[in-house]
C-alpha cells in the first residue's frame, strides 16, 4: 500500500493540521461547509443591503427639497457612485450567492459543492473586496464616477459638464485624490471579481458533476439550472471587465494609455469593455430572482411549473442573448445607425424569453390552489414589478425615445424596477420560503405580509413617480435643483416613499432576528413542497442527506407524498406508505465530510495588503505588496500540502 | 490482485454525474474563462495597435524577432517536458517524474527570464508602459501571460516537492494532468500572441 505519510505534529508540519472546532467563531472562519458559508453570506449581504439604502436615503433627503445643501456636490457623487457599486457588486451577486450556496448543493442531493475550501476562499475574498473599496473612508475619499465609471471621464479631474467627477478642488492634489479614488474602484472591483470566477467554477462543477443518482439535466429544479446559467455568465463576462479594470489600474496608478484620447487612447473601448459585462450583468442580477420565483409559485399553487422545458430553454436563451445586446447602453455614445438599429433590434429580441418566462409563471398559477403566504406574495410582486419595469425598457431599445430618456429619471426608475421589483422582491420571497430550511422555524406571516404591502407602496411611490420626474426633464446625477420646474412636489414626495421602503426593509429584517427564537416550529417540510431540499431535516445536518435520494422525476419529493386518486386528484400518501421519506440519524462520522481549514480566509487577506500598496510609492510599496503575496502565495501553498484530518482515511 | 485494485478504486473516486474528477471539470472551465481574458487583451491589442501617440520609432520595429522565436521555442518545448512528465509518473517512475517536471519549470523560467530582458531593453530605447496606447497594451497583455507562465512553474514546484515528500503517486497523479492542461493552455495563448505581436508585423514591414 502507498499510504500517505501522516505527518500530524511528529514532522514538525504542526501548523498544516486541520482545525477542529465545530463551535464558536472560529468554526465559522474556518467551515468550509456550504451551509455555514451560505449563511455568512447572507449576513454579509444584508450589511451591505443596509449600507447601500442608507446612501440611497441620504440623497433623497438632499434631493427632497430644491436648492438643498444637506450633502455637497462631491460627497453627493461619492455616495450615488456607492451606492451603485454596492447594490451591484456587494448585494445583488451575492445575494445569488447566498442562495446557490445554501439551496442548490441541497437541491441536487449533493453532500457539499465541488472545493468546499475554494467555496470559503470566494466568501472571505468577497469581504476583503468589500472591506477595501470602502476603505476610501479613511483614505481620502471613495469612488465618484458613477457605477460605470466611464473613462476618460473618471481618470482626468473634473468639474466637468455632466458633473461626473469632482475631484476635490483643483490642480495636482486634486489629481492625487481623484485617481486614488479609482484606484480603489479598480483594484476592489478586481478583487470582488476573483471571488465571484471562484464561486462561478465552484458552482458549476458541482451542478454538472455532482448530482444526485437519477437527476438528469433535465429533472432539476427550475432553480438550479438558473444557477448554472448565471454562473456561465459570470465565466465569460467577468473576464472582459477585468482586463477593463486592468487597464484603468494600470491608467490610473503608472501611467498607461489606454482611455485617453490626448494620448491617442480610446475612450469607447472602455464602454464596449464595460457594457460587454454590464448588460449580462443584469441577467446575472435577475436570473436567481427568476428561478426563486420558479421554486415558490409552483408549491403555493399546488402545481408542477408550467412549461418546464420552455422555463429551462428560455432561462438559456437569456443568457446567450444577454450577449448581443449590451451596445443598447451606447446609442448616445454615436456608433452610427447601422450599429444602432442592430442592438436595439437584438434588445427588442430578448423581451421574448421574458415574456415565455412571464407566461409560465402565470399558467402555474392558472386554475392552481393559490396561498397567497408571505413568500409567494413576494414572488407575484416581483414577477408584476418586472413585468412594468421590462416594458419601460422596451421603449428604452427604440433608439430615437433612448435619446430622449438617456440619462433622466425615466431610466433610474427602469432599472429600479427591473433591480429592486425583480431582483429584490424574488430575494425577500427566497427567504420567507427558505427560512424554516435553514433555521427549523417560520418567519412571521403578519409580519410578513405587513413588510409586503409596505414595501409594495413604498417602492411604487417612490420609483413609479421617477418615470414622471424624466419624462418631465429631471436629468439624474444631479445633486440639486432649482425651483419652478414643477419637479419639488414629485420629489418630496419621492423621499417619503423611500424612507417606507427603508421601515419596511426593517421591519424584514426584525423578523429574520426575531424569529429565531420565537418562530414556530417548521417541521421538515411545512409548505408541502416538490424539490429535494425539503426531503431532509430542518435545519439540515452538517452532511445534508443521510442516504443520498435516488431521483426518479421532476418534483421528486411531491411524487413520493402524493398519488393520484381515482377522482384524479392528488392525495397524500400515508406516512410509512411506499416511497414515504424515512429520515435517519446516523452517526456524523460515518460521513466524511470535508475539513475546516484556515487557508481560504488567510489567503484573502493578502489581498487587500497588495492593494493598498498601490497608494504607497518606492520601498513601501514594494514592501507591502511583497507581504501581501507572501501571505496570499503562502497560504495557497499550505492549502495545496494540507493533510485531511483523519490520516490514511 | 486485480480485484483489488478496482475495490480500491472505486473507494477513492465519489461517484460523479459525467464520470470525470471534480478537478479536471473544473480546470477546463478556469480555462474556458481564462480564453476570454486573452481574448480582451488581444483585441485591445489589436485596437491600439499603430497608436504610437506620434512617437514613430516606438513601433514594432524595436522587436527582436530571433530572440523572442528563440524563447518561444523553449517554452513550446516546456509542454514537451509535461508530456513526458505525466506519463513517467503514470508509469510509475517517480524519478524520471522529478526530472521532468523540474525541467519543465525550467524552461518555463527561462522564457521569464527572455521576457524580463526584452522589457528591460525596450524601455531603454524608450519604449515605456506610458509612452503610447500601443506601448501600454503590448505590456499589459505580455505581462499579464507572463503572470501566468509563473503562476505555472510555481504549481509545477509544488507538484516537485509533493513528489519529494511521497505525496504525488501514480494513483493520484490526476493533479499532474490537470495542470498539464494548464500549462498547455498557457503555451497555445503565447502562440496566438507570438503571431499576433511579433509575426504579424514581421511580415508586414517586410513586404
Ligand atoms: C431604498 C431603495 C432605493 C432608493 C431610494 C434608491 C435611490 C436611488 C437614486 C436616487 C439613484 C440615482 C442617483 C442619481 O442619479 O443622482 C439611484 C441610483 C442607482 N441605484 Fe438605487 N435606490 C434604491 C435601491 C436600489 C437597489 C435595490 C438597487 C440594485 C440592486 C439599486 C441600484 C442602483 C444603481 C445601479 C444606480 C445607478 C448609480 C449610478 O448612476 O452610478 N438601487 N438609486
Ligand atoms: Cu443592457
Amino acid at each position: 500500500m502507498t499510504a500517505v505519510p501522516a505527518d500530524t505534529g511528529s514532522t514538525g508540519l504542526r501548523i498544516l493540521q486541520r482545525p477542529k472546532a465545530t463551535t464558536g467563531l472560529w468554526s465559522w472562519v474556518t467551515t468550509t461547509d456550504h451551509k455555514k458559508i451560505g449563511m455568512m453570506y447572507f449576513i454579509a449581504t444584508m450589511f451591505f443591503f443596509v449600507v447601500a439604502g442608507v446612501e440611497a436615503l441620504l440623497l433623497r433627503v438632499q434631493l427632497a427639497v430644491p436648492e438643498n445643501d444637506f450633502l455637497s456636490p462631491e460627497l453627493y457623487n461619492q455616495l450615488y457612485t456607492m451606492h451603485g457599486i454596492t447594490m451591484v457588486f456587494f448585494v445583488g451577486i451575492p445575494l445569488g450567492a447566498t442562495f446557490f450556496n445554501y439551496i442548490m448543493p441541497l437541491q441536487i442531493g449533493a453532500r457539499d459543492v465541488a472545493f468546499p475550501r475554494l467555496n470559503a476562499f470566494s466568501f472571505w475574498v468577497f469581504c476583503a473586496a468589500g472591506i477595501f473599496m470602502y476603505s476610501g473612508i479613511v483614505l481620502g475619499g471613495l469612488p465618484d464616477g458613477g457605477w460605470f465609471n466611464y473613462a476618460p471621464l473618471s481618470t482626468t479631474v473634473g468639474p466637468d459638464v455632466s458633473g461626473y467627477t469632482t475631484g476635490g478642488g483643483s490642480g495636482e492634489l486634486a489629481y492625487q485624490v481623484h485617481s486614488g479614488r479609482m484606484l480603489l474602484y479598480s483594484v476592489g472591483l478586481q478583487i470582488a471579481g476573483i471571488a465571484t470566477l471562484a464561486s462561478a467554477v465552484n458552482f458549476i462543477v458541482t451542478i454538472l458533476n455532482m448530482r444526485a443518482p437519477g437527476m438528469t439535466l433535465m429533472r432539476m429544479p427550475v432553480f438550479t439550472w438558473m444557477t448554472l446559467i448565471v454562473a456561465f455568465l459570470l465565466l465569460f463576462a467577468l473576464p472582459v471587465i477585468g482586463i477593463a479594470l486592468w487597464q484603468l489600474m494600470f491608467e490610473v496608478r503608472f501611467g498607461a494609455n489606454f482611455f485617453n484620447p490626448a494620448a491617442g487612447g480610446d475612450p469607447i473601448l472602455w464602454e464596449h469593455m464595460f457594457w460587454l459585462f454590464g448588460h449580462p450583468e443584469v441577467y446575472i442580477l435577475v436570473l436567481p430572482a427568476f428561478g426563486i420565483i420558479s421554486e415558490i409559485i409552483p408549491t403555493f399553487s399546488r402545481k408542477p411549473i408550467f412549461g418546464y422545458t420552455a422555463m429551462v430553454f428560455a432561462g438559456v436563451a437569456i443568457g446567450f442573448l444577454g450577449w448581443g445586446v449590451w451596445a443598447h447602453h451606447m446609442f448616445a455614445a454615436g456608433m452610427g445607425p447601422v450599429a444602432n438599429t442592430a442592438f436595439g433590434l437584438t434588445t427588442m429580441f430578448i423581451a421574448v424569453p421574458t415574456g415565455v418566462k412571464i407566461f409560465n409563471w402565470v399558467g402555474t398559477l392558472w386554475g392552481g390552489k393559490v396561498r397567497l403566504t408571505s413568500a409567494m406574495l413576494f414572488a407575484i410582486g416581483a414577477v408584476a414589478m418586472f413585468t412594468i419595469g421590462g416594458l419601460s425598457g422596451v421603449t428604452h431599445s427604440v433608439v430615437p425615445s433612448n435619446y430622449q430618456q438617456t440619462d433622466s429619471y425615466y431610466v433610474v426608475a427602469h432599472f429600479h424596477y427591473v433591480l429592486f421589483g425583480g431582483l429584490v422582491f424574488g430575494a425577500i420571497g427566497g427567504i420567507y420560503y427558505w427560512y424554516p430550511k435553514v433555521t427549523g422555524r417560520l418567519m412571521n406571516e403578519t409580519w410578513g405580509k405587513i413588510n409586503f404591502w409596505t414595501l409594495l407602496i413604498g417602492f411604487n411611490v417612490t420609483f413609479g413617480l421617477m418615470h414622471f420626474l424624466g419624462l418631465w426633464g429631471m436629468p439624474r446625477r444631479i445633486d440639486t435643483y432649482y425651483a419652478g420646474f414643477g419637479w419639488e412636489q414629485l420629489n418630496l414626495i419621492i423621499t417619503y416613499g423611500a424612507f417606507l421602503i427603508a421601515a419596511s426593509i426593517a421591519l424584514l429584517l426584525l423578523n429574520v432576528v426575531v424569529s429565531l427564537r420565537r418562530g414556530k416550529l417548521a417541521g421538515d417540510d411545512p409548505w408541502d413542497a416538490r424539490t429535494v431540499e425539503w426531503m431532509t431535516t430542518s435545519p439540515p445536518a452538517h452532511y445534508n442527506f443521510a442516504e443520498i435520494p435516488q431521483i426518479s422525476a421532476r418534483d421528486e419529493l411531491w411524487h413520493r407524498k402524493h398519488a393520484v386518486s381515482d377522482s384524479g386528484d392528488y392525495v397524500r400518501v400515508p406516512a410509512g406508505g411506499s416511497g414515504a421519506i424515512v429520515v435517519r440519524e446516523v452517526e456524523d462520522s460515518d460521513i466524511h465530510m470535508p475539513d475546516p481549514s484556515v487557508f481560504p480566509a488567510m489567503s484573502a487577506v493578502g489581498l487587500p495588503i497588495m492593494g493598498w500598496a498601490l497608494f504607497t510609492s518606492g520601498n513601501l510599496m514594494i514592501v507591502m505588496l511583497a507581504v501581501g503575496s507572501v501571505i496570499t502565495v503562502g497560504s495557497l501553498f499550505a492549502w495545496a500540502f494540507e493533510p485531511s484530518a483523519e490520516e490514511g482515511h | 490482485m486485480a480485484e483489488l485494485t478496482t475495490a480500491e478504486a472505486s473507494h477513492e473516486a465519489h461517484a460523479t454525474s459525467l464520470g470525470l474528477s471534480n478537478e479536471k471539470i473544473g480546470m477546463w472551465t478556469l480555462l474556458g474563462s481564462e480564453c476570454l481574458f486573452f481574448g480582451a487583451l488581444i483585441s485591445a491589442y489589436l485596437v491600439y495597435y499603430g497608436r504610437y501617440n506620434g512617437q514613430p520609432e516606438i513601433s514594432p520595429a524595436l522587436f527582436d524577432i530571433p530572440f523572442t522565436s528563440v524563447s518561444t521555442f523553449v517554452l513550446l518545448m516546456s509542454s514537451l517536458g509535461m508530456v513526458l512528465a505525466l506519463s513517467s509518473i503514470q508509469r510509475g517512475d517517480d524519478r524520471a517524474f522529478r526530472v521532468w517536471i523540474l525541467a519543465t519549470a525550467m524552461m518555463g523560467s527561462v522564457f521569464l527570464s527572455g521576457q524580463i530582458y526584452e522589457f528591460t531593453v525596450f524601455v531603454n530605447e524608450g519604449m515605456r508602459l506610458d509612452t503610447s496606447p500601443f506601448s501600454s497594451a503590448f505590456y499589459l497583455m505580455t505581462g499579464f501571460h507572463g503572470i501566468h507562465v509563473t503562476v505555472g512553474v510555481l504549481m509545477l514546484i509544488t507538484l516537485w516537492s509533493r513528489s519529494m515528500s511521497g505525496r504525488l503517486t501514480s494513483e493520484n497523479s490526476e493533479v499532474v494532468e490537470n495542470i498539464g492542461l494548464y500549462w498547455h493552455f498557457v503555451d497555445i495563448v503565447w502562440i496566438v500572441i507570438f503571431t499576433a505581436v511579433y509575426l504579424i508585423p514581421y511580415e508586414q514591414a517586410t513586404l
